[in-house]
């Protein structure tokens, strides 16, 4: 672990502060003078779980994981009950503590080519000037394509971002067709030795067939001048977002392969816990977490890290 | 998604057939799944208990009506309770006098404020108000050109200082729509999280400097169970009087309308339902309750079949079936009839048998303004005696009605076997079935 991983994991934590101030007086009071796993404690786990938009399917298949491992184990106090319930959401939740984005940018020759993709409103922008500040930092040559041509003002955002990050900048005229501007992206990245290449789209939701279309023909386009590419297609999630973002992250996925997830707003007091169904039903593993609206409020995802900030014993330090 | 609701329904009351009454031990499974439907929907846990307690005392001991099922019963107690806790207060704006009329907009990043604020000024001079846009949002990059944009394209005057601090943008703004004779302001501010305290006085210092007549809080429509959280907090600092739901497009059940309802009490007022600056809809309390749900249900749709179905039209139409002589002009009439109802693909959803549409396979609206079109574009003696439109006929209605010959070919077959159908429907009940009113063609 670095410096930025603890960095982050100190920020997470922040950030979840209240939850996990929650929780815990919520467990503590729950098992007082309890010594068994009973059904009523058990349905309060799922509530709290479904509280933290677990979605009810996954929250009952923890309460009945928990139930599994209390019968091996049995619990006799609220530190034990933490631990139980750590391991249970952890081996539902498919992903270890794996970020893997940084093996993506280095393995491949360059450029290697990003798209950011999501509905409205979830951050794509504003991570993107994050992302791109962590490779300028690591000593990369960033290049941002900014492909959403439809939103007003879209471009003046982005160049807002790319000069804090100091990455270079590749836009067109509102109303350009994306994938065009996906296409100049890289052979401009190309000729001038661009390390990372990322490609802003336009928020959308995942029900638009046309638009959904469009991000197709985007990854088409790239396809033909690098088969490999994009490499690496990342879908913006917010972690206020609700049962939708199942679907959201089945939609995307199938339009564009999305390879991972950056889990953005985790300094609210919304939980993102849909990524958990996220997780275990596509696979899709997450890259990163925004935890504020700094450059440099971007973390690496460690499950090990979000589980415990959810369900960690120590008290928070307001 | 309703199928899957009302199939698990009929499935836990199939052995409660027949009984008349609702009781404790033949609710309690029904509960669990609108339960179930309802966390789904994002309804917050807390607000779906105290929900389903409710609708626990209002069902029991109900008599259960011959004409549905005990599930169909409490999915329509729980659809009149969803409708009653939704609704209620109207959407008026107060006009200010003197004017400005002033309107904060507030609420989370990227809920969707500033293209709110765009939509709902177009609403404003629509109705012949002179509106005024402020952009007071200095923390996002480029917010200020987004507004800047937005109002360029719909021509509403935009209020903009760069470098500048929010409160005073506000109050400048204000002062210059007094000025100049523009009689709303529209303030849009930073979206925020509720837990950000410095950004929370600043909003507060805002509204201080704006005196508001009204504030609304912007919600995104596929919000999970911390809209609850962001709700109150938003509402203990600046007691909004209303809330606009955006994102409605999409295919969230929108369950954070309840939430937010149930927690603070305040109406919402308008519905978001797509990026082009003219998708702001007017809350149906009604057809939120339908969405919540799983977009509509059997009991619905028979009360709007009985609500717009004119029963004097009915009987005349009824005996006309009888007579196989169903007319063009019947068939237009039913056409609106059906069209009054709702969005098609809702209605369609509403219809039994008839399972969720398929992604992107969304109901040809058009196909209907068209069909709409070309008997319009009949003379009434074509319309009474559709055997007389002949191919010269054809082709005036074919102009009259902008579409082609063929579009009017494929009515008049589509028509012709709608009628040999309904020949075949009257013959086969011996007193012939009251109809419906929904024979859409295919």
């Amino acid at each position: 672990m670095g410096l930025s991983d603890l960095l982050g994991f100190s920020r997470l934590k922040t950030g979840l502060t209240r939850t996990r101030d929650n929780l815990t007086t919520q467990i503590s009071r729950m098992v007082k003078g309890k010594t068994t796993l009973d059904d009523a404690l058990l349905e309060e786990i799922e509530e709290m779980l479904i509280g933290a938009d677990a979605g009810i399917d996954t929250s009952v298949a923890i309460a009945g994981e928990m139930k599994r491992l209390a019968r091996e184990k049995r619990y006799v106090n609220d530190e034990e009950l933490n631990a139980l319930l750590r391991e249970a959401v952890l081996s539902h939740f498919k992903q270890q503590d794996y970020c893997g984005f940084d093996e993506v940018v280095s393995s491949i020759s360059k450029p290697v080519v990003v798209v950011v993709v999501g509905v409205n409103g979830v951050g794509k922008t504003t991570s993107i000037g994050k992302l791109a500040n962590r490779y300028r930092q690591a000593g990369k040559k960033v290049l941002i394509a900014a492909a959403d041509t439809f939103r007003a003002a879209a471009n003046e955002q982005l160049e807002v971002w790319a000069a804090r990050a100091g990455a270079g900048l590749l836009t067109q005229k509102p109303g350009a067709d994306p994938a065009a501007v996906a296409f100049d992206s890289y052979t401009s990245a190309r000729s001038s030795g661009v390390d990372l290449l990322i490609i802003d789209t336009a928020g959308r939701l995942h029900t638009r067939v046309n638009l959904m279309e469009e991000l197709r023909k985007i990854s088409r386009v790239l396809k033909k001048v690098d088969p490999s590419a994009p490499h690496e297609v990342l879908l913006v999630l917010d972690a206020s977002t609700g049962q939708n973002g199942l679907n959201q992250a089945k939609q995307f996925k199938a339009a564009v392969d999305v390879s991972g997830i950056i889990l953005t707003k985790l300094d609210g007091t919304a939980k993102g816990g849909i990524i958990l169904a996220i997780t275990s039903e596509l696979g899709l593993p997450v890259r990163f977490i925004g935890v504020g609206e700094g450059i440099d409020d971007l973390e690496p995802f460690s499950a090990e890290a979000y589980v415990e900030s959810l369900f960690g014993s120590e008290r928070a330090v307001e | 998604m309703f199928e899957e609701l009302s199939s698990k329904l009929d499935l836990v009351l199939k052995k409660l057939r027949g009984e008349g009454k609702l009781t404790e031990e033949n609710i309690t499974g029904s509960l669990r799944e609108i339960r179930r439907v309802l966390l789904n929907a994002d309804v917050n846990y807390k607000v779906t208990g105290e929900f389903i307690e409710s609708v626990r005392e209002r069902a029991l001991g109900r008599e259960v009506l011959q004409s549905i099922t005990p599930g169909q019963l409490i999915v329509k107690i729980i659809h009149d309770e969803l409708i009653g806790l939704l609704g209620g207060v109207s959407a008026e704006v107060g006009y200010a006098d003197p004017p400005p009329t002033v309107i904060l907009v507030a609420g989370l990043q990227g809920s969707g404020k500033t293209t709110f604020c765009a939509k709902y000024a177009r609403w404003m001079k629509q109705q012949g108000r002179h509106p005024l846009l402020i952009a007071a949002d200095v923390q996002r990059p480029a917010a200020i050109d987004q507004l800047e944009k937005l109002g360029k394209e719909i021509e509403i005057p935009v209020y903009l200082e760069r470098g500048a601090g929010a409160v005073s943008i506000t109050s400048k703004g204000i002062e210059h729509a007094r000025k100049n004779a523009r009689d709303i302001a529209i303030v849009d501010t930073a979206g925020r999280l509720h837990v950000d305290q410095e950004m929370m006085d600043e909003v507060a210092a805002i509204r201080d400097a704006a005196k508001p007549h009204e504030i609304l809080f912007v919600v995104d429509a596929m919000t999970g169970q911390d809209a609850v959280n962001t709700a109150r907090a938003f509402n203990d600092l600046l007691n909004f009087d209303g809330a606009v739901l955006t994102k409605m497009d999409g295919d969230a059940r929108g369950g954070a309308a309840l939430s937010l309802r149930a927690t603070v009490g305040k109406p919402i007022k308008f519905i978001g339902i797509g990026e082009k600056l003219d998708a702001l809809e007017r809350f149906h309390p009604d057809r939120m309750a339908s969405r919540i749900l799983g977009m509509g249900d059997v009991v619905t749709l028979v009360e709007k079949v009985q609500e717009q179905f004119d029963e004097k039209k009915a009987v005349k139409l009824e005996e006309k079936l009888r007579k196989s002589r169903l007319t063009l002009e019947d068939f237009l009439e039913q056409l609106q009839q059906i069209r009054s109802m709702g969005p098609l693909d809702q209605v369609m959803g509403m219809l039994p048998g008839m399972p969720k549409l398929p992604q992107g396979a969304a109901v040809d609206e058009k196909a209907l303004v068209r069909i709409e079109a070309i008997i319009r574009s009949m003379t009434p003696k074509e319309r009474n005696h559709p055997q007389i439109i002949n191919g010269s006929r054809r082709r005036r209605i074919a102009a009259g009605s902008g579409t082609t010959v063929q579009d009017v070919n494929r009515l008049m077959k589509q028509f012709d076997q709608m009628q040999k159908m309904m020949k075949t429907l009257t013959r086969k009940g011996p007193k012939g079935r009251r109809f419906r009113g929904l024979g859409l063609p295919s």
